[in-house]
């Protein structure tokens, strides 16, 4: 990776408590993230990875803490305002359009960037018809990127899995974001399909600088890819730091490998 | 078509590309598509491109004589970089894309590259990890620039960076290019293609441009080829067939070829071009008739029941009304409705609507799969030629198709039948040696020039020539008269109840032959008659199951009585096996050949019993099962005789 530099801090959040009725999700967990680094929150079955992921994309609005995002102290805000300010992500149990083609869904992705209005694209006129050119353009661009030419126009629900994550991911990097989240974008794949994925994250953060954060149960690929890892157990942060130095941190060990009584 | 022969001009392929750019330069020359669009080069942009890139290389130092690797799929660039080299007097190696990095040592080694052509990062890794072994390669440029940011040796370039150097180097020396063109001779080699190597080491064929600029203009005008058919290019660019389709075709006519968007959306890149020229091998073939068999059977019954109705009609006289032979006129209408309804938008699917002619070779085509297509009025056709003769030595003619021939010899090339039944071949298009391998160019171009094939073969009445098998395969009947096991084996073959045949008759009076049923299909054959049966050996032994199999080796010994030569050596007595032939039993190589020999030792007493008259024969025999057990299989096996023809002599 001798051509990425990571930069200054772009994403801190700062005693994050997060509690649903009287069950605590998040317990004061604070971490920030780089720009351009590949950061992996890690913990087992439960640990609250999904919801942390979901507090930074605005799903979830933590009761306590502070989110400090490119400069700026976040307020209460909704997803589609995370997506404007160039935050994409990717989904546990793949959230796609299953009856649209494969190149309709990636095309979702752009929404956020069309200026026509509602009546415009309905009818496809004056600067609809442009965009729509100019849209596809940079669909085509990661298309060919992820190399899912081959099922362009084919329907997502056809798909097998591994390549339905795939599509998944270009969505969210049609959007062109600055931040991607990427919530198990290897679960139940199988070896082969995992390498590629692996290649293809290594390969968004390398061509385009994309800050990644992911979530990942599988400890080899975490250890492999990222540059930083949080680790959680039972809502609350037991470890932090390079992959190295989580990997021997005793109470990951434990929290992982179980302790003896 | 430029005239060629009659003007000096147009003998070597930089001349042709120019010529086309200079008399048709707006016409499309390559299509490829990018980013989901059909981008266009036309032949002035192709010679543009080529003026870059040979001037580029000129500029980086390649020489007269030397040779360039080209590595990757079928790419505009990728064949513009041939033509490129061509200019500059050396010749274009193309390696097959898919070979691992150790596979390629060999050739690059052999053809002492210093100048390489890749297509992207894969391969350009593939051969760094070789450069400690490749002293003398000294530049590797790369098409697609794709994931290739960090990639800092000076060694290493952009094409579009050798291009920008090159247009450089073209304006400071305006007439250096023309200067180089102009030296080039029709006798210098145009490229050079590596054999597979099955046997022993891979061998550069070298090629001369007068060898491929026959081959193809010979095939062109055979197949009255003009200047507006469309190619689709996705076979490996190393193989000698898509150099003379794609490459010295495409020159030679003037035609467009069409670059697939990868290797994986070939399918529908084919629908899209609708191609009016073709070629695959017959894997292929069967693939896209499996698929649409299967998607039929999914069909509403309505469908279903039109389908196999036209099919039908399409068997009877699809293939006769494309030959331009009589038919029946209720059939004419049927077929054109058929043609309405079925088979118009079959082809339409399949992306061959606007096929004029399709060419396979290879391997054998069954002639239930060559029938198909040629019924639905597709004129798939076959070839023969190998690499030595730049896939160009029989063609079938128009109208005169046969399943089980290759064609007639191609115009300008001369056939001839050595007495041991090989195929010798002469011509234009024969290689002009083997690099650096005086030995095995010796080996292969005997003292009258005659390329010697390996293959052995025979012309039948109608002048086609029939390849029957390897020719050290073939051997004699006690009378003298030619055998050719593999040959009749894969006529007993070509029926779906028959999985293997062995035969034979080397130094004996007839021939014999075992056959293995194929399990599956002669299991749904019995289970739909209602035949009851216990296991593989019972269902072998069944009265019913040896009729089946007669039958089958009757019409084969009718079809060898109608082809004279080998009516000797039709099959007189058979059985069938009680066990398969399977290769952890050693009867079988790992590619699933046969193991002639070592199967006659094991069923001796089998041969015995076939040549001494008996009728049944008992054995037992030892199987190794799949954890390593061993166990046995016993059986009474019957023989049985089948019905042969009176041979007829022809009279000298």
């Amino acid at each position: 990776m001798s051509g990425r530099k990571i930069g200054d801090v772009i994403l801190d959040l700062q005693n994050i408590s997060l509690r649903f009725g009287g069950v605590k999700a998040l317990t004061n967990i604070s971490f920030d993230v780089r720009e351009h680094e590949i950061r992996a929150i890690i913990g087992p079955n439960g640990a609250g990875k999904s919801s942390m992921l979901n507090v930074i994309n605005g799903v979830y609005h933590p009761q306590e803490g502070r989110i400090n995002f490119h400069g700026e102290e976040r307020r209460r805000m909704e997803p589609h305002m995370a997506a404007k300010q160039g935050i994409s992500r990717t989904f546990q149990n793949i959230a796609l359009f299953k009856g649209m083609s494969v190149l309709d869904n990636v095309m979702t992705g752009r929404i956020t960037k069309m200026k026509a209005n509602f009546l415009e694209q309905a009818i496809r006129i004056g600067r609809a018809g442009r965009e729509e050119i100019e849209h596809r353009k940079k669909v085509e661009e990661v298309i060919d990127f992820l190399e899912i030419q081959h099922i362009r126009k084919t329907p997502v629900g056809r798909l097998p899995y591994g390549l339905q994550k795939r599509v998944e991911l270009a969505r969210a990097l049609a959007a062109e974001p600055t931040m991607l989240l990427l919530d198990e974008p290897m679960a139940g794949m199988n070896v082969e399909e995992k390498q590629d994925m692996c290649r293809f994250i290594l390969d968004v953060n390398d061509q385009f600088g994309t800050t990644i954060v992911l979530i990942e149960h599988d400890m080899g690929v975490v250890m492999d890819i990222s540059d930083r890892v949080v680790v959680l157990d039972y809502g609350k942060k037991i470890g932090d730091g390079t992959p190295d130095e989580v990997r021997n941190n005793q109470e990951v060990i434990s929290a992982y490998l179980g302790v003896a009584h | 078509m430029p005239e060629l022969g009659s003007s000096r001009a147009m003998d070597t392929f930089p001349r042709l590309l120019f010529y086309h750019a200079q008399t048709r330069g707006e016409k499309t020359a390559m299509r490829e598509k990018d980013l989901g669009i059909w981008q266009s080069w036309s032949w002035s942009d192709v010679a543009e491109h080529v003026r870059a890139v040979a001037c580029g290389l000129a500029e980086m130092g390649f020489q007269r004589g030397d040779n360039l690797a080209i590595v990757g799929d079928n790419r505009p660039r990728l064949y513009m970089t041939m033509a490129a080299v061509q200019c500059l007097g050396g010749v274009p190696v193309p390696l097959y894309q898919d070979a691992v990095a150790n596979e390629m040592l060999f050739v690059l080694q052999d053809a002492g590259i210093r100048f390489a052509l890749v297509e992207d990062q894969e391969q350009v890794d593939k051969l760094l990890e070789l450069k400690d072994q490749l002293p003398r390669l000294e530049h590797i440029v790369y098409d697609d620039a794709r994931g290739m940011r960090h990639y800092n040796q000076p060694f290493i370039h952009d094409i579009e960076e050798l291009m920008a150097m090159g247009r450089i180097h073209n304006q400071n020396h305006p007439g250096f290019l023309d200067g180089e063109v102009a030296k080039g001779a029709a006798g210098d080699i145009g490229v050079m293609l590596y054999t597979s190597g099955t046997t022993g080491k891979p061998k550069g064929v070298c090629l001369t441009h007068h060898a491929f600029i026959s081959a193809a203009k010979g095939g062109a005008e055979f197949d009255r080829l003009t200047a507006d058919e469309d190619i689709l290019s996705y076979l490996p660019m190393a193989w000698v067939g898509d150099h003379l389709f794609s490459f010295a075709q495409a020159m030679v006519t003037g035609f467009t070829i069409n670059c697939p968007e990868s290797g994986e959306t070939v399918m529908t890149d084919l629908r899209e071009i609708g191609p009016t020229y073709y070629f695959a091998p017959p894997r292929v073939f069967e693939n896209l008739l499996t698929q649409v068999m299967i998607r039929m059977e999914d069909a509403s019954p309505l469908k279903q029941k039109m389908f196999h109705f036209f099919m039908k009609v399409a068997r009877r006289s699809g293939a006769e009304i494309l030959d331009g032979k009589p038919v029946p006129f209720a059939d004419r209408l049927l077929y054109a409705l058929g043609n309405l309804f079925v088979f118009g938008p079959l082809k339409n699917v399949l992306g061959m609507s606007r096929i004029r002619v399709a060419y396979t070779a290879g391997a054998a085509i069954g002639p239930d799969l060559f029938r198909f297509y040629r019924s639905i009025g597709i004129n798939l056709k076959q070839l023969y030629g190998q690499t030595e003769t730049c896939a160009y030595v029989c063609l079938q003619p128009d109208g005169e198709i046969k399943f089980d021939s290759v064609g007639k010899p191609a115009p300008g090339v001369e056939v001839k039948i050595a007495d041991n039944g090989e195929i010798l071949v002469k011509g234009p298009m024969l290689l002009k040696e083997y690099y650096k391998r005086p030995d095995a160019t010796a080996e292969s171009i005997n003292a009258e020039g005659y390329f010697m094939t390996g293959d052995a073969g025979f012309f039948d009445d109608e002048g086609h020539l029939k390849i029957i098998d390897r020719a050290k395969d073939v051997g004699r009947l006690a009378n003298g008269a030619m055998f050719a096991p593999n040959y009749i084996e894969n006529k007993l073959k070509f029926f779906q109840h028959i999985k293997e045949a062995v035969v034979f008759g080397a130094n004996r009076e007839t021939v014999t032959a075992f056959i293995n049923i194929d399990i599956g299909a002669v299991g749904n054959w019995a289970e739909r008659r209602g035949i009851a049966y216990s296991g593989y050996t019972d269902l072998t032994a069944r009265q019913e199951v040896y009729g089946l199999i007669q039958e089958c080796v009757e019409q084969v010994n009718a079809e060898l009585v109608a082809e004279g030569m080998l009516a000797d050596s039709q099959v007189h007595r058979f059985l069938i096996l009680h066990k398969e032939l399977d290769p952890d039993d050693d009867e079988l190589t790992r590619t699933r050949k046969v193991r002639r020999g070592f199967v006659a030792e094991k069923y001796a007493v089998l041969i015995d019993a076939l040549y001494s008259g008996k009728q049944t024969q008992f054995i037992e025999t030892q199987v190794k099962f799949e954890d390593g057990r061993t166990g046995k299989v016993a059986a009474d096996l019957q023989i049985r005789d089948a019905k042969t023809f009176p041979v007829l002599r022809q009279a000298a």
